[in-house]
């Protein structure tokens, strides 16, 4: 017990209801006693003031230069910690939300602890040069956690990782996904939470030293050292957050300075921030109704706040940039859902969070996501699909899927991930490529592009004609290897990344001991599946080349194609789910974390598909994979639902890191007039749910916008498009993404 | 709040209408020619609904996006059983989010017993059904068939009976003796009107027709459809001349004065 009951507690905690998060931290029990549910509509919301709109107007003025050079500025000398940076403004008189990741806005920090490389080849990319007192000390003092992954790789992994079977994966920076429950300090102030993780370290102290132990015990003394830094850099900025917050806009400064230490520490792949505006409503109502905020007001926090969220930066390449579209940080946000008792947990901050859209201009990030369920207020529904059909930025999630699985304080972190805000974290795995798996299979473990042999020499499968059979037999042998491969991989990254790289502010902010997920994923799923069914329902015939490596495939006939509400195809894609789930499982993981997969690209399935040759299916090599768990582009042909609906039938159960689905729609793909559209939109999104789909993206657009977008990207500096999980800023991509999205399969009326 | 509506749910199982035989399973073995189905939102009625496009058509608009849809031979055989079976699979989708079935073409009315069928096995399961017909074949359709429709999307492509036949290669009063059929059965329509530039824009013609819906009684709303291209490349890959491969869509001054005409004439358009 850490019971504090000071007068600081009494007066920050006056009108709040509820005991059991009184005494130890339990923020989800502090919201359940606390929500106050909104079932109205969005008439009640504030415009931009005329200070949000000058601050905001003091940064979008920075935004052409920093689009132009690919980064605004970068401090080369000083590696990020907590506390590294002097404080920082926009406009220090103006600002209502206060501190930057370094002391100005949009000038990027250096990582150097996930790797070196990463930031050396981030600086000259953008003409810039590391001081050498920075790459002296990283290289002969003190190793990076990329520096140590590949002292510990094999070479089959190397050469998996090489070929591109294995990508993306963690090795050279943050590895991210993890969010720390910055709610906890404005409810409880630093020094409730430093007494309790202190109170975990010393009930460590009977324990044997073994090396789990051992290393539990200098994770918490970490932990314990990263709150005290987290006051001193509050303290910079002039505020005392030792203490539990009093008021909204302490409350909203207070989880700001919380997230912002985790931000200036860690590049970590998503920064993701939780579940928070029910939490903030709590405090933004409580002073409403004292009389000392008003609407305008309670919006003008949430609109400071989100500013800051959006210029939420980290140095990286421009390869990076290239696989993940632009430059994202997946400061993704967790709205609405219902609670385990039945009532809704929308409220009035959840439209506050929404309507930043409109005040603010539409922006990727942060990666608003609104946890769905049928059972969620009509009004709020329908707010929610204008503000899809208005701006294209928002995501959906099943809620129902999530409250079962998890509970009702669950958030997504990335695009799809999902876990128990400070409970959960896990070891993000990135993802194997299964269409490039399925070609060594039929191959015989060589690279279809380079010949080399890259899985254990197995026997091609020989003859004219692919037999279902035999493929399918050569197939599971392959992705037993990759299984057993790709976990190694993994171990050994989130071994080195706890060593090296720890998250000390994010875990500070966890329970103690905390659940664990090794996040696995696939890509290529319906490439893979798709081919798997040309096999079995057409004749589909390799093609050789001198050294008897099958380069190319014939087609005889038609085969049914995944995405169609055809059970032969889709069941070949839920098969493949659940076998891969199975193998991942099969092999041991690091901590003994829980094995999930994801069905989720991202933006990489360009990528995938430009380091993939010609598939039985008919796709040319280099041609892009569909996004995450979406049918091939042009290939699901009866329709937006008709797909979906296949989607749907993927088993969360065998994919608990979630499953990503994107549509694109035009207006006149949901209806003729805009009240129309919103019924029709809010009707879909209630049937997938109920069909058990768990995630959709929701572009509304038309063809022609985006290719005049292409055309003149001046003219559109805010498109902002959904892809795969997240969204992107459309005038970011490269011409050739930007080419996958137009081509993706448009849903309208012909 | 003043939201549009779609239908509502029917009670689960729905009904099954008997014909003269009394089976409640007649309707499955009928046989038909189906060009293509898909599930489309907002477009071929109210909600989220599955299109079942009947293959053939008598008519030969200049206009139509769809020639490859206009010989039923090409439509591919199958039974009202095995449709209603890919119908089966949305039914729980189409229920939460509001829809229904449409059976549209071609022409559906080329195979009535073939589109009665399927609406009675719609209604098996619940579902609420739209016929999108040009009404030129409207007496062919039975009483029963009507019946089993919740409600009709109509062309009516024009209003001077030359310009209709020049248009559709077709006399238009079927299609207005069906309209009024419809109005003294008290079945639900929603009028569509295709604008062309130069084609059906004439003012006196656009006037006729908004007249003529506007009298019937039982119009529920007029969807104005903007002309576009996009069906050239069909014609192209079947070798057809297209006719219209010059004509522009209708600018937005054209659908706002169009679509005036019909709120004029009191109806509800879009």
């Amino acid at each position: 017990m850490t019971t504090i009951s000071a007068p600081a507690e009494l007066a920050a905690w006056r009108g709040f209801q509820g005991g059991s998060w009184r005494d130890q931290v339990d923020v989800a029990g502090f919201v359940r006693a606390n929500v106050r549910p909104y079932n109205g509509d969005e008439g009640f919301l504030s415009g931009p003031t005329e200070r949000t709109t000058h601050v905001w107007g003091l940064l979008t003025a920075m935004f052409p230069q920093e689009r132009e050079r690919g980064i605004y500025d970068v401090d080369t000398h000083t590696p990020a910690s907590i506390t590294a940076h002097a404080p920082g403004y926009i406009d220090r008189d103006r600002e209502l939300i206060v501190g930057l990741q370094t002391d100005a806005p949009l000038r990027r920090a250096i990582m150097p602890f996930g790797g070196l490389r990463m930031v050396e080849n981030g600086l000259k990319a953008y003409g810039y040069e590391l001081d050498p007192v920075v790459k002296e000390i990283f290289t002969r003092y003190r190793k990076t956690h990329n520096a140590a992954v590949f002292d510990a790789y094999t070479p089959q992994i190397l050469a998996a990782r090489k070929a591109g079977v294995i990508t993306g994966l963690p090795d050279a920076y943050g590895r991210g996904r993890i969010i720390g429950d910055y709610r906890r300090v404005p409810l409880y102030g630093v020094d409730f939470l430093i007494a309790a993780k202190q109170l975990d370290k010393a009930s460590l102290n009977g324990r044997a030293a073994t090396a789990d132990v051992i290393r539990d015990r200098e994770e918490l003394a970490e932990q314990l050292r990263a709150l005290a830094e987290l006051k001193a850099m509050a303290a910079g900025y002039g505020y005392d957050i030792s203490g539990p917050a009093r008021t909204a806009r302490e409350a909203v400064q207070w989880l700001y300075f919380a997230y912002l230490a985790a931000a200036k520490e860690q590049n970590g792949a998503a920064m993701s921030l939780g579940r928070t505006s029910t939490f903030l409503d709590v405090y933004l109502e409580r002073d409403l109704a004292e009389g000392t905020l008003t609407e305008s007001g309670a919006q003008e926090l949430i609109d400071d706040f989100v500013m800051k969220l959006r210029i939420i930066r980290f140095l990286r390449t421009p390869e990076y940039d290239q696989l993940f579209s632009g430059d994202p940080t997946w400061v993704t946000e967790s709205i609405g859902g219902m609670g385990i008792d039945g009532r809704t947990l929308v409220t009035r901050t959840s439209l506050r969070y929404l309507q930043t859209l409109y005040n603010l201009g539409p922006a990727p990030e942060p990666n608003l996501t609104v946890l769905w369920s049928p059972e969620l207020p009509e009004p709020f529904k329908r707010f929610c699909a204008k503000v899809s059909m208005d701006t294209s930025a928002i995501q959906y999630e099943n809620d129902d899927l999530l409250r079962h699985y998890s509970d009702d304080d669950t958030a997504i972190a990335c695009c799809v991930s999902a876990m128990r805000v400070g409970k959960d974290m896990q070891f993000f795995g990135a993802r194997v490529n299964v269409a490039k798996a399925l070609l060594y299979a039929i191959n015989g473990g060589r690279d279809e592009m380079t010949g080399a042999q890259v899985a254990p020499a197995t026997a091609p499968v020989t003859g004219d004609v692919l037999r279902y059979e035999d493929v399918l037999a050569a197939f599971d042998r392959t992705l037993d290897w990759l299984a057993r491969t790709y976990v190694d991989a993994l171990n050994i990254i989130h071994f080195m990344h706890d060593k090296y790289a720890y998250e000390r502010i994010e875990m500070a902010l966890h329970d103690y001991p905390v659940r664990r997920f090794l996040a696995c994923g696939i890509a290529g799923l319906s490439v893979a599946a798709d081919s798997l069914a040309a096999i079995r329902y057409a004749r589909v015939t390799p093609v050789r080349d001198e050294t008897g490596l099958v380069v190319d495939y014939t087609i005889e006939g038609e085969y049914p194609a995944y995405g169609n509400g055809d059970d032969r195809a889709d069941s070949i894609a839920v098969w493949l789910v659940e076998t891969f789930m199975d193998k991942v499982r099969a092999n041991p993981s690091y901590r003994d974390a829980i094995h999930t997969q994801s069905v989720l690209t991202i933006t990489s399935n360009v990528v995938y598909g430009k380091h993939t040759g010609n598939t039985p299916d008919g796709r040319r090599a280099g041609e892009p994979f569909a996004p995450g768990a979406n049918p091939m582009n042009g290939r699901d042909t009866h329709g937006m639902v008709a797909s979906a609906l296949s989607v749907a039938k993927l088993p969360y159960a065998s994919a608990r890191d979630g499953i990503s689905l994107t549509s694109t729609v035009t207006p006149d793909g949901l209806g003729r007039a805009d009240a129309e559209r919103v019924t029709n939109l809010v009707g879909i999104l209630d049937g997938y749910t109920g069909a058990g789909g768990f995630h959709l993206n929701v572009n509304v657009l038309d063809r022609a916008t985006l290719l005049d977008a292409m055309a003149y990207p001046e003219r559109y500096p805010q498109l902002t498009i959904r892809v795969s999980g997240y969204a992107v800023n459309f005038v970011r991509l490269t011409p050739e993404q930007q080419r996958d999205v137009v081509n993706r399969t448009f849903h309208g009326t012909t | 709040m003043n939201h549009p509506t779609v239908p509502p749910a029917a009670p689960l199982g729905g009904t099954t209408l008997p014909d003269a035989t009394g089976s409640p399973h007649w309707w499955r073995p009928v046989q038909g020619r189906l060009h293509s189905w898909d599930v489309s939102t907002g477009v071929d009625g109210p909600g989220t609904r599955f299109v079942a496009f009947a293959a053939g058509c008598p008519l030969r608009c200049l206009y139509c996006q769809n020639p490859d849809t206009w010989r039923m031979r090409d439509g591919t055989p199958t039974t009202a059983e095995q449709v209603v079976n890919q119908v089966r699979g949305f039914v729980q989708f189409v229920r939460t989010a509001g829809g229904g079935m449409t059976v549209s073409g071609g022409e559906p009315l080329l195979q009535p017993a073939f589109t009665h069928a399927l609406f009675t096995g719609a209604k098996e399961l619940g579902l609420h059904t739209a016929l999108d017909t040009s009404g030129a074949l409207g007496a062919r359709a039975s009483d029963a068939l009507l019946d089993a429709t919740d409600l009709v999307l109509l062309d009516i492509k024009s209003w001077d009976p030359a310009r209709y036949h020049r248009l559709t290669g077709a006399a238009i009063e079927p299609t207005l003796a069906f309209a009024r059929r419809l109005a003294e059965r008290g079945t639900p329509v929603w009028v569509r009107y295709v604008l062309v530039p130069g084609l059906t824009d004439d003012p006196s013609d656009v006037e006729g027709v908004a007249r003529f819906a506007a009298g019937l009684g039982n119009v529920e709303r007029v969807d104005v459809l903007p002309f576009h291209r996009l069906g050239a490349a069909k014609y192209d890959r079947l070798g057809i001349p297209f006719a219209l491969r010059d004509t522009a869509p209708p600018d937005a001054e054209l659908l706002t004065r169009v679509r005036d005409t019909f709120t004029a004439a009191g109806l509800t358009t879009y």
